[in-house]
């Protein structure tokens, strides 16, 4: 009797939980479906959930007319290269500070993290002004600088929390054995420092991925990433749904797919380390 | 243990990242102020090869006494105020939700939490012409299916428009931290209280909340920082027009639409200031955290 009722709840709370997950999801859900159907079929009313002709000709309009591969290539250059960068300059400092802390240590890390409460706007000309100063504007270089700059706090905070989960009596096993300085980083704590800067260098490929303030304000034609490429169709001519449904189910998917893998770390990321 | 000479090294690999934040903080902040004491119109001839005016705090006085920017303020307080309550409310309810035991539990959570992954210009344009708009958008076919008139939602309503797409976006990030939180309360004691009678709405009023209550300063801090820098969202739905410009996009249009830098820098200042006084907030919560 009592297993019944527990079973019955299970199938109610069950039920209720898919409901609104599809309907959180259902955006993204209509997006996809539409970048498979020609214009006129977009715009139906009533909508079309499944059956009609799926199409994969939007894919290929939207590539042939907006060299979509440059965007492409500009997110990756951009996200990538500043992520990586951010990781190389990040590792030695959130090492040093996870295993030699002195009492300043906790001060650098909160001043880190107030850089990145800077609003963006309150320094957009100045930025600019340095950007046309140094030609740097409209090219990947200039970006990947900002962007690796915007998030190195955050890739800090989150080696820094992995960092001092590393037991300091290996470190000491290890000297005792004779181990430099080089062999301990080398042997001792790479290996075990790699799953967190994985997921360190997976949670901030997204944020500068989808980073949307500078990449829209830096970029004309020839470094602007996929977050441009999308806002260019805010100013439509004709039908265009099922061709904004195929860009933008490009440019999100790569992404979807790496963040599920990094639900996790994305709590650690963005709360720096405050909720586990 | 930490020897002088390992001391040294530390101090040695830790300073690529500080002098590249410092640099980045302040030679963009000293241009901001030295700008928001100048005259700089650039559209009328000022640069700053011949030099700039000197006009003490005028551009200070003016932005706060434009009319536009009461306005902006008050937007700013509806649209952070708004999406902190859609999400916490909703992301509480969601996290205990998916905290029960039920059948699919991680592909549910992976559906809740994808719209966070999605960039802001497609969340704002996705929403805006195939949801919002009044003739094709998604809506639209929904409320004639019931007889309805359908909305022109980014005119009309556009504020609650914007709060809806922003919320959307920003409810997973709720979801998955008040989850996390969720999952690590006693479930002992909540069983406990389940014995001795006490009702669902009881236990979680006074064991669930007050658990969650440091995860949800947390959520409305960091939210509160992303949000006031709301951008990209506004910029391709309504380019700030129908009461949705945030004080945010009033200095974006102050500096790039106007070219008065001078103004724009001021209301920079502002932003700033205003950012900060959130930030010490939420430095407060993560410092006591860095000394357990």
């Amino acid at each position: 009797m009592a297993r019944a009722t527990t079973t019955r709840k299970k199938i109610a709370w069950t039920a209720l939980a898919w409901a609104v997950g599809l309907l959180i999801f259902f955006p993204i859900y209509w997006t996809i479906l539409t970048s498979f159907k020609t214009e006129a079929q977009a715009i139906n009313d009533p909508p079309l959930f499944f059956f009609f002709d799926w199409t994969l000709e939007n894919y290929s309009v939207v590539q042939e007319r907006s060299d979509y591969m440059q965007f492409l290539w500009n997110s990756v250059i951009i996200a990538g290269g500043s992520t990586l960068l951010g990781v190389i300059v990040a590792v030695p400092a959130a090492w040093s500070m996870a295993f030699v802390p002195s009492n300043r240590t906790k001060d650098i890390l909160l001043w880190m993290l107030s850089t990145k409460m800077l609003p963006a706007v309150g320094v957009l000309y100045p930025i600019s002004l340095i950007f046309v100063h140094f030609g740097l504007l409209d090219t990947r270089i200039g970006l990947v600088m900002v962007l690796m700059l915007i998030n190195l706090p955050i890739i800090v905070w989150m080696l820094y929390t992995y960092f001092r989960e590393i037991p300091g009596e290996i470190l000491e096993a290890a000297r005792m054995d004779g181990a430099g300085l080089k062999e301990e980083i080398l042997y001792v704590l790479t290996p075990m420092a790699v799953p967190g800067i994985a997921s360190t260098i997976l949670l901030n490929f997204i944020l500068a991925w989808n980073e949307a303030f500078w990449t829209l304000n830096l970029t004309a034609a020839s470094a602007a990433p996929l977050t441009a490429f999308i806002a260019s169709y805010s100013s439509p001519e004709g039908l265009f749904y099922a061709k904004l449904s195929a860009a933008s189910t490009m440019a999100i998917a790569p992404i979807l797919i790496l963040g599920w893998f990094s639900q996790k770390q994305l709590v650690r990321g963005l709360t720096f380390g405050a909720v586990k | 243990m930490a020897t002088k000479a390992s001391r040294s090294a530390a101090r040695i690999m830790m300073a690529p990242a500080v002098i590249l934040l410092l640099g980045w903080m302040l030679v963009p902040l000293t241009m901001t102020l030295f700008f928001s004491f100048k005259r700089y119109l650039p559209l009328r001839g000022d640069s700053l090869e011949r030099g700039l005016d000197w006009v003490g705090f005028e551009n200070y006085a003016r932005f706060l006494s434009s009319s536009a920017f009461w306005p902006s303020v008050q937007t700013t307080l509806v649209m952070v105020g708004g999406v902190l309550i859609i999400t916490v409310v909703l992301g509480v309810l969601l996290a205990i939700l998916l905290d029960r035991p039920i059948w699919g539990q991680g592909v549910v959570r992976i559906l809740v939490i994808a719209p966070f992954f999605v960039m802001p210009t497609v969340t704002a344009l996705v929403w805006k012409n195939m949801f919002m708009d009044p003739v094709n958008g998604f809506l639209a076919h929904l409320w004639r299916l019931f007889g309805a008139e359908p909305v022109s939602w980014l005119s009309e309503a556009s504020l609650s428009s914007i709060v809806m797409i922003v919320s959307w976006q920003w409810l997973p990030f709720a979801t998955l931290i008040l989850l996390t939180a969720i999952q690590s309360l006693d479930s002992e004691q909540l069983e406990a209280a389940e014995m001795d009678g006490a009702p669902a709405l009881k236990r979680f009023w006074f064991i669930t909340l007050p658990h969650l209550s440091r995860a949800i300063t947390i959520v409305v801090l960091i939210q509160t920082i992303f949000l006031l820098s709301i951008f990209a969202e506004i910029f391709v739905t309504t380019g700030g027009a129908f009461g949705t410009r945030t004080l945010t996009y009033l200095i974006f249009q102050r500096v790039i639409d106007g070219q008065n830098i001078g103004l724009g820098s001021a209301g920079g200042v502002y932003a700033i200031i205003l950012a900060n006084i959130v930030a010490i907030f939420l430095m407060r919560i993560v410092g006591k955290n860095l000394d357990k």
